[in-house]
C-alpha cells in the first residue's frame, strides 16, 4: 500500500468523521505550512503493521503516529496530546510499547508495529480487549486503544523481570500487583478517569496468564 | 516542525563528522526530547543524524569491575540489567522515577543526559529566554520560579536540569565516553558534563559541536544501600521538585547528590563528609550559598526532609 498525498489524505481522514475528525482538524492547516516550504526529500519507509508490509514515501517530519493514521488508515491509535504526554498514541514497536508521537516513520524503517487493530478484532477480540469491556474500563473510548496496547507491554514487561517505582524489592519476582498496574499505565492519561476499572481489566488477564 | 533531511549513521566517526560538518545538524537518538522541542521550534535542526544503527547497545563489564553502558542502550535495559539492579540499585530507582514505561522504552542513556531543561519560558516561545534565545533575557527571573533553581544559577539563568538519571550516576561518579569527528576519545566525569549557565546558559554541557557520547561507564560497585527518592506534585510521571539520590554505607558515612535544584546534579564533597552528622548538616552544606527565588525557596526545607527520608532505611521504598 502506498500513498505519498497528505493533503488527499487529510480531506479523508475529515470525511471519516465522528470523534477522528477532532484529531484531525488540525491537519490541514499544518499541511498548508508544509506546502509553503521548499518541498521536502520524501524518503522510503517499509514497515511491517499488523503483520502487514507496507513501503512508503514519507516527508522524514511525519511522525509514525500520523503515518499510521494518515498514510494506513489505521486510526485506532490516537493522538491526544502529540507530545509524550498522554498515551493515547501508545503502540508496540518490536515488543516495546512507545508514544508513537514522539517517534518518526523513518526511525522504524523495517520495524514490526502493533497497534489495537493487530491484537484483535470486533469478533476475536485480544483478552484485553474484552476484559476492558467487561470490567467498563473507558467511557468515552478515546484513550482506550492506547490503554489496552500499553497494559498488554505491560503485562510482558513484568515477566520479563522489568522493575517499577513501586518495586519494594529489586531481588524477587515482579507480581501485578493493583499498585503496581497503576505505577506502570501512569503514562496513560484517562480525562474520564476510568482508572480503576482499567486496573480491574488488566488484573483479570494477569491472573489469567499467571 | 521545519523542515530537516534525515540519514543514519553507519559509524561512529562517521556520525560525528556529520554533525561537526554541517552547521544546523543534531544527532538523534530515541527523539524523545528533541522531537517534542522540534514540534514547538525551540530546536530546529536541518539535518538529523539518526544513530540507532552504530551498536551501542550493549552494557559490558570493565577490566576494573565497572559496567560499561552503550549510549543508546534504552532506559528501560538498563534500570532492568540484573547486574544494575544488584550493584547500582540508586540507578534502577532513579530511573524508574522518571517519565513512563513508553518514554523510557525509547530514551536513551546519551540522550537522557544531554535532555533539555523544563523552564515553562524555555518552551513559551513568546517569552525572552536565554536558553533558547540568546540574549533575549529571562523571563523566569522575576517570574514565576516554582519548579527552577535554588544553587548554581547567574543572573542569566536560574533553570534546572531536569533528568532524574543523572542524579543517580552523579552519585556513582560515572564518566561519559565520547568519539570527535576526528576520531579522538575522550572520558568527562559526570561531575564535569554540564555546565553551569554563566553568561551562556544556551549551552548545557562541555560537549563540542558533532562530538558523539558513546557510552557511559560506572566504576566498581560501592556496596551501601541505595536510595533515590524523588518529591514531585503527582506520584507518577512528572518532573522532579526536588530529589536525592544516596549511596549510605554501614558505618553512616556515603554520598549524596541532589536533582530538581540546580542547572546540574548537585553534589558537594563537604555535604558528603557531613552524612554523618545527618540530614540538616548535609543540607546546609550543599546549600551553602544557595539563590532561592520567593516562588522556590520551598525547595530548601524540602531537600532536608526528602533527605531525613531517605536516610531512614524503613521509609525508602
Ligand atoms: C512527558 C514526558 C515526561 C518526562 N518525564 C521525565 C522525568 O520525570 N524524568 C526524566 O529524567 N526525564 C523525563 N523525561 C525526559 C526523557 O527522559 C528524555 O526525553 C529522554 O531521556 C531523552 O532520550 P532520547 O534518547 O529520546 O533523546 P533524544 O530526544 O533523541 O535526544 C536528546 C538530545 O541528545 C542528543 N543526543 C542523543 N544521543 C546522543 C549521542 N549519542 N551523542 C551526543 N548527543 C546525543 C540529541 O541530539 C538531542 O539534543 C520526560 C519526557 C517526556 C516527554
Ligand atoms: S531560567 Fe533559563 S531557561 Fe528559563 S527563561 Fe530564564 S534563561 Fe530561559
Ligand atoms: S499523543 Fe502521544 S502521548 Fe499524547
Ligand atoms: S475513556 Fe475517556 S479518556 Fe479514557
Amino acid at each position: 500500500m502506498e500513498c505519498t498525498d497528505g493533503l488527499h489524505l487529510s480531506r479523508r481522514g475529515v470525511l471519516a468523521g465522528g470523534v477522528a475528525s477532532v484529531a484531525v482538524a488540525a491537519a490541514p492547516a499544518a499541511e498548508a505550512r508544509l506546502a509553503s516550504a521548499a518541498p521536502p526529500a520524501m524518503m522510503p519507509v517499509s514497515l511491517e503493521v499488523n503483520g502487514r508490509h507496507h513501503d512508503l514515501r514519507l516527508d522524514p517530519r511525519t511522525t509514525l503516529l500520523d503515518t499510521l493514521r494518515d498514510h494506513l488508515q489505521l486510526t485506532g491509535t490516537k493522538k491526544g496530546c502529540d507530545h509524550g504526554q498522554c498515551g493515547a498514541c501508545t503502540v508496540i514497536v518490536n515488543g516495546h510499547r512507545i508514544n508513537s508521537c514522539l517517534s518518526l516513520a523513518v526511525q522504524h524503517d523495517r520495524d514490526r508495529i502493533t497497534t489495537i487493530e493487530g491484537l484483535g478484532t470486533p469478533d476475536r477480540l485480544h483478552p484485553m480487549q474484552a476484559a476492558f469491556v467487561r470490567h467498563d474500563g473507558f467511557q468515552c473510548g478515546y484513550c482506550t486503544p492506547g490503554q489496552i496496547c500499553s497494559a498488554v507491554a505491560v503485562l510482558d514487561e513484568i515477566k520479563a523481570g522489568i522493575p517499577s517505582h513501586v518495586s519494594h524489592d529489586l531481588a524477587t519476582p515482579m507480581r501485578p500487583t493493583n499498585t503496581e498496574l497503576r505505577e506502570r499505565m501512569s503514562g496513560n492519561i484517562c480525562r474520564c478517569g476510568a482508572y480503576s476499572n482499567i486496573a480491574e481489566a488488566i488484573t483479570e488477564v494477569a491472573g489469567a496468564a499467571a | 516542525m521545519k523542515a530537516f533531511t534525515y540519514e543514519r549513521a553507519t559509524s561512529p566517526a562517521a556520525a560525528a563528522a556529520a554533525v561537526a560538518g554541517r552547521p544546523g545538524a543534531k544527532f538523534l537518538a530515541g527523539g524523545t526530547n528533541l522531537l517534542d522541542l522540534m514540534k514547538l521550534e525551540i530546536e530546529t535542526p536541518t539535518h538529523l543524524v539518526d544513530v540507532q544503527d552504530l551498536k551501542f547497545d550493549r552494557i559490558d563489564a570493565t577490566a576494573d569491575g565497572g559496567l560499561r553502558v552503550g549510549a543508546f542502550v534504552s532506559n528501560t535495559a538498563l534500570s532492568a540489567d540484573p547486574r544494575v539492579m544488584r550493584d547500582y540499585a540508586v540507578l534502577t530507582r532513579a530511573i524508574q522515577a522518571g517519565a513512563s514505561g513508553q518514554l523510557r522504552n525509547k530514551a536513551t542513556t546519551a540522550g537522557n543526559l544531554l535532555q533539555r531543561t523544563r523552564c515553562p519560558y524555555f518552551y513559551d516561545t513568546n517569552q525572552p529566554c536565554n536558553k533558547r534565545s540568546p540574549g533575549s533575557g529571562c523571563a523566569a527571573i522575576g517570574g514565576y520560579s516554582r519548579q527552577l533553581a535554588v544553587i548554581g544559577t547567574s543572573d542569566q539563568c536560574i533553570a534546572t536540569y531536569p533528568g532524574d538519571m543523572a542524579v543517580a550516576l552523579r552519585v556513582l561518579d560515572a564518566s561519559v565516553e565520547t568519539i570527535d569527528p576526528k576520531g579522538a576519545v575522550r572520558t568527562i566525569p559526570l561531575a564535569d558534563f554540564h555546565r553551569l549557565p554563566g553568561k551562556s546558559p544556551e549551552i548545557d554541557t562541555v560537549l563540542a559541536p558533532g562530538e558523539l557520547i558513546t557510552a557511559v561507564t560506572l566504576p566498581r560497585p560501592l556496596g551501601g544501600r541505595h536510595v533515590y527518592r524523588k518529591v514531585r506534585d503527582r506520584a507518577s510521571y512528572a518532573f522532579a521538585l526536588v530529589s536525592v539520590a544516596a549511596v549510605i554505607q554501614p558505618d553512616g558515612t556515603g554520598r549524596v547528590a541532589f536533582g530538581g535544584v540546580a542547572p546540574r546534579p548537585w553534589r558537594s564533597p563537604a555535604a558528603d563528609a557531613a552524612l554523618p552528622h545527618g540530614g540538616a548538616a548535609v543540607v546546609a552544606q550543599a546549600f551553602a550559598g544557595a539563590k532561592p527565588t520567593r516562588d522556590n525557596a520551598f525547595k530548601l526545607p524540602l531537600a532536608t526532609r526528602t533527605l531525613a527520608a531517605a536516610l531512614t532505611p524503613a521509609r525508602t521504598a
